[in-house]
């Protein structure tokens, strides 16, 4: 049983590493602000979570579980609104996106404030 | 804050009254227990020491007048599991794509900016929508104005499976099931 936490707290762990790399990777290979956003969702959604899932197996009986399961659940509260916030901001002060060009055609621009 | 206030003016008197303590109670009970799972202490200093600050917090919460059904979504609690199990899916799969186009490369990303529109009614139901939208990697909510949301997406894909609306559907429900 206890062998059996330790390889899945190990799995998720590596897990989790390689989706925040993923994450770093994708922050400097994308082309621009709002494609960059997308890739720090990962490390803030699966990756974050994989990592602490995988710190919840270390001692799954004890306080220290139910801190986890909070830090989890305020990271899903907390970065989806400042992701909005960065992006409303940047949007606001007329950073314009680098947009698909199939698909940039009319009726698509954005809405201006 | 000022939205909050308009949606109390729009409840009848005595539905105020009879949601208040439910609402004060409810952040109450979340404030014990966040007090006790950070400190975990049980000695009588600590203890009287964590009351006096949930009651402070509880006055202050009261005299800004933000305790009511959107600080304190009690009523959507019970229903929101389903929902929960259902996003906790579709981030987990849209992981997966957009890890797949980081390794891929810029080629393969068609990034796009459109605006959809939501089929909410209260501002509670929008809000979740466009959280969800924003916590599913690959799209992001830039603007929300009305019932009109602006939508930047990493593929195009994303834009045609958020217009196919099952999610709007989903939440929708969820609103209209409280």
């Amino acid at each position: 049983m206890n062998l059996l936490l330790e390889i899945g707290s190990g799995l998720c762990l590596l897990l989790g590493c390689f989706l925040c790399l993923s994450g770093g990777v994708g922050i400097l290979r994308f082309p621009d602000f709002f494609t960059r956003m997308h890739a720090v969702g990962v490390t803030d959604t699966l990756g974050a979570g994989m990592i602490l899932i995988g710190l919840m197996l270390q001692n799954p009986a004890g306080l220290v579980l139910l801190k986890l399961m909070m830090i989890l659940l305020f990271t899903l509260f907390i970065n989806p609104t400042a992701s909005h916030a960065l992006a409303k901001a940047a949007l606001r002060n007329n950073l314009q996106p680098v947009l698909d060009e199939s698909s940039n055609q009319g009726g698509d621009k954005p809405s201006k404030l | 804050m000022m939205n909050n206030s308009k949606a109390l003016n729009k409840i009848p008197l005595e539905e105020v009254s009879y949601q208040m303590p439910t609402h004060t109670l409810s952040l109450c009970l979340s404030l014990s227990l966040f007090w006790w799972i950070n400190s975990n202490y049980s000695n009588p200093l600590l203890l009287s020491l964590g009351a006096a600050s949930i009651l402070l917090v509880l006055y202050i919460a009261h005299r800004m007048d933000v305790i009511d059904h959107e600080s304190q979504p009690v009523h959507l609690s019970l229903k929101m599991s389903g929902y929960l199990l259902w996003l906790t899916k579709e981030i987990i799969v849209s992981n997966i794509s957009v890890v797949k186009h980081i390794w891929l490369g810029n080629s393969s990303i068609s990034p796009t900016l459109v605006t959809i529109d939501a089929s909410q009614r209260t501002d509670l139901g929008k809000v979740i929508y466009a959280n969800s939208i924003t916590l599913t990697p690959g799209t992001v909510t830039v603007d929300l104005v009305g019932d009109r949301m602006t939508i930047h997406s990493l593929l195009k894909e994303n834009i045609d499976t958020l217009k196919a609306g099952e999610m709007d559907r989903r939440v929708t429900e969820l609103e209209n099931r409280c």
